[in-house]
């Protein structure tokens, strides 16, 4: 509470810093704005900068450390016999010291001296607090003076204030990047802590996959296989079975849209489409679960075959749906990126529509739209939640397309939930898929944009 | 999905069956004695949605003459001519009223398929553009799409003497199989007339064929037109005065939509009846 009142006070500092710049460079400018290097806009924000930056900078420091360094104080004036107490029954008393301090509720009885502790803890985190508000005030004052003094015809504040975004630009996107790597790799750690555990051949050519592992010594059964070759195919089966949905209805519609579909039709169909791809993935599981599902065991039944409750072929119908509006709308890009010079010189040698469009428009079009089919497919591979409810747990190696199988992101999802001990290879498990998840997904996302912008420089 | 064997493919359009320009049955008007009339339009209008890019316009083309349409850019040259195979039927908004008749039929009537019309009507872009296929496939494809050829040795045929025709054979009769697009500008568009002489239209449709080429290209061009003139009637539309002048043996004048002047290419530059045209060819507009 205390804290965002000091934000909120150094921000409406910042903001008078704007408007004190702003008036001072048009005072400066003596009412001829020419004379000046900046617009008064750029004045006004150099001096909000100077307001702004190093105060909030220390008060992000100060936060960020206020805990570390109150607890190190408080710490240090507990008694010897305390202190020498092992680190994890230090944090047990550290956190009585702090629920006591905010008036939670303690996990022991309350002594004087925890009393006495809690109320340092108080007093420091106070002090600390009333030191970082008068160092960062006075430095936003004096920031906002510095600034303002500073304006004078000749300085160059646009320019400084446009390097500043830039630098803030910078930083924004390198933590973007800077999580990325560290999500990447904290899975390859992970999986090499699991590869220690399970040879590498048998993760990748093993064909059982059944990852219980005995609780006790004694357990009967449960030695944990971790053969993925079942998961993959099982994942391959339903990719393959969306994109024969996919694939087709995604061409042919993209066709239809860029080619045949009247301006006004198509100004209605393709948002229509593109709703599709909003819907909620979890929607399209209890879909798939509950509707498709038994129209196809129910279908099945009728005509003699035996389709499981949980087939690959629910899933795979469900989530070629899904990726429908990809296929669609990178194939509709790419066929309408297609110069109109060449339907026109087809046109002009009595060539009608349909011979237009399989014999000069989907050949030009192709490699655009083969690498829309390999990012639908790297949806199609990731895609977690339908295959969650509708495709089962049971790890079949078949690619009989009635029958229940599983795949890679279910099993993640089953290896992780509930309580897990860490270091287990069950849950290690976990990562080694991811990993290989991640690493199939990043190839076909690679070579599909390679493929898409080679294509797209063709015809720059 | 693509297809490229056309074997395979259901033919839409029966082989074409209209009879060899030679043999005129048809009724034709003779117009100031100097041959047969290919195309006769009379009164065509064209819009662009409510916008009137062309006024009534009456032009006569004769048989395997040049016609060049001339003036100022934006002035419907490309419009007009696009009118001749109704290419202006793939705009969704372009209208044309008025009639025009090829051999006396008109072009617009329930009995003229269009497919058919545009493989008696061929037609060279501005830009060269072939397409991303082979040499070869890329001169087969009118052949392939109109039946023209019964066997692969006649689509050979038919390849060989287009490039003949186009005078592109020799510098290319090595690497048939090798991409269309990698051509030079002026082979390009050199492949582009052979790819319309395939299909053996009767007229042959120009617009700019030569503008986005260097001056040998166009020397090059402009040579093959006055060959290709035999056997073909060429209209072409240039926005170059000495190119109509040396290729072309009629002239039109467009002018804001409207043809001010039409008539003998000699004529309409030694002796232009309209001022407007007087002003346009000794460069005071346009
Ligand atoms: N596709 C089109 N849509 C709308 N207006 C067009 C279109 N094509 C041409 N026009 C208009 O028609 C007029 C004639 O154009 P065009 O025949 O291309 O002229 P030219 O070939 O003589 O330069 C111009 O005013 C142009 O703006
Ligand atoms: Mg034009």
């Amino acid at each position: 509470m205390q804290t965002a009142i000091l934000a909120v006070t150094l921000a409406v500092l910042t903001i008078i810093g704007f408007y004190m710049g702003r008036s001072r460079s048009v005072s400066v400018a003596a009412g001829n704005l020419r004379r000046l290097h900046s617009l008064p806009g750029y004045y006004g924000y150099y001096v909000a900068l100077w307001c702004g930056i190093p105060a909030f900078a220390v008060l992000a420091t100060w936060l960020s450390l206020e805990t570390t360094i109150v607890e190190t104080l408080v710490i240090a004036s507990l008694p010897e016999t305390t202190q020498a107490l092992p680190e994890s029954r230090l944090n047990l008393l550290i956190n009585d010291i702090r629920n006591l301090a905010s008036g939670n509720i303690v996990s022991r009885e309350v002594d004087p001296e925890l009393q006495a502790a809690a109320e340092r803890y108080q007093s420091l985190r106070q002090t600390g607090f009333l030191a970082a508000a008068a160092v960062t005030l006075s430095l936003a004052i004096a920031g906002l003076a510095w600034g303002r003094r500073l304006i004078g015809p000749g300085l160059k504040a646009r320019n400084q204030v446009e390097t500043v975004v830039r630098v803030f630009l910078i930083v924004s996107s390198t933590i973007a990047i800077l999580t990325t790597i560290g999500i990447v790799l904290s899975l390859l750690f992970e999986a090499i802590r699991f590869f220690a555990l399970v040879s590498p051949l048998e993760f990748l050519f093993g064909l059982k996959w059944s990852p219980q592992t005995a609780l006790r010594a004694d357990q009967v059964g449960s030695s944990g296989l971790f053969g993925a070759i079942p998961l993959f195919s099982g994942t391959l089966l339903i990719s393959f079975i969306a994109m024969c949905v996919a694939g087709p209805a995604g061409l042919l519609s993209a066709v239809y849209m860029s080619e045949y579909a009247h301006p006004r039709m198509r100004a209605v169909a393709k948002p229509i489409l593109e709703i599709l791809a909003g819907i909620p993935t979890v929607v399209y599981g209890f879909f798939a679960a509950l509707t498709v599902a038994p129209f196809f065991r129910n279908t099945g039944a009728g005509v003699g075959l035996e389709i499981s409750s949980e087939s690959a072929l629910a899933a795979g119908v469900v989530m070629g749906i899904m990726i429908i509006p990809f296929v669609s709308s990178i194939s509709d890009d790419v066929i309408t990126a297609v110069p109109q010079a060449m339907r026109e010189g087809s046109y002009g040698l009595g060539a009608t529509r349909s011979e237009t469009i399989r014999q000069v428009i989907i050949p030009a079009a192709l490699p655009g739209i083969v690498g829309g089919f390999l990012l639908a497919m790297s949806r199609a591979i990731g895609e977690t939640m339908i295959v969650v409810m509708a495709a089962g747990l049971a790890a079949n190696l078949t690619v009989n397309p009635f029958e229940a199988v599983t795949t890679v992101t279910v099993q993640i999802v089953t290896l992780l939930i509930g309580d897990q001990e860490f270091d287990s290879a069950k849950t290690l498990a976990a990562f080694a898929l991811g990993l290989m998840l991640f690493c199939v997904t990043l190839c076909l996302n690679v070579i599909a944009l390679h493929v898409v912008n080679k294509y797209r420089e063709q015809y720059e | 999905m693509a297809d490229s064997t056309p074997q395979a493919m259901p033919q839409e359009a029966a082989p074409i069956s209209e009879p060899p320009p030679a043999a005129e049955p048809l009724k034709t008007s003779t117009d100031s004695g100097n041959g047969a009339v290919k195309f006769a339009s009379r009164k065509v209008c064209v819009y662009y949605g409510e916008k009137q890019a062309l006024f009534d316009v009456d032009l006569d083309v004769l048989k395997n003459k040049v016609t060049a349409l001339i003036g100022p850019s934006g002035c419907g040259k490309s419009t007009y001519l696009r009118c001749l195979n109704r290419m202006n039927d793939t705009i969704p908004i372009c209208r044309v009223t008025g009639e025009i008749s090829l051999d006396g039929v008109d072009i617009h009537s329930k009995a003229v398929d269009v497919v058919h019309l545009r493989a008696r009507v061929g037609m060279v872009f501005q830009k060269p553009n072939p397409f991303p296929k082979s040499i070869y496939d890329n001169i087969a494809y009118g052949p392939r799409i109109h039946g023209i050829a019964s066997s692969k040795g006649e689509l050979d045929d038919i390849v060989q003497s287009s490039l003949e025709k186009a005078g592109l054979l020799k510098e290319v009769h090595d690497r048939l199989q090798e991409p269309g697009t990698g051509l030079s500008g002026g082979q390009q568009q050199r492949l582009c007339i052979a790819r319309a002489v395939a299909v053996e239209p009767e007229v042959i449709l120009m617009d700019e064929p030569c503008s986005a080429l260097d001056p040998i290209a166009t020397a090059r061009i402009e040579e093959l037109i006055d060959e290709l003139r035999e056997n073909y009637t060429i209209v072409i539309v240039t926005h170059s005065m000495q190119q109509a002048a040396r290729v072309s043996q009629r002239t039109g004048f467009f002018h804001l939509g409207e043809l001010v002047e039409f008539g003998e290419t000699e004529q309409i530059f030694t002796n232009p009846q309209d001022e407007r045209t007087q002003g346009y060819i000794t460069g005071r507009f346009g």
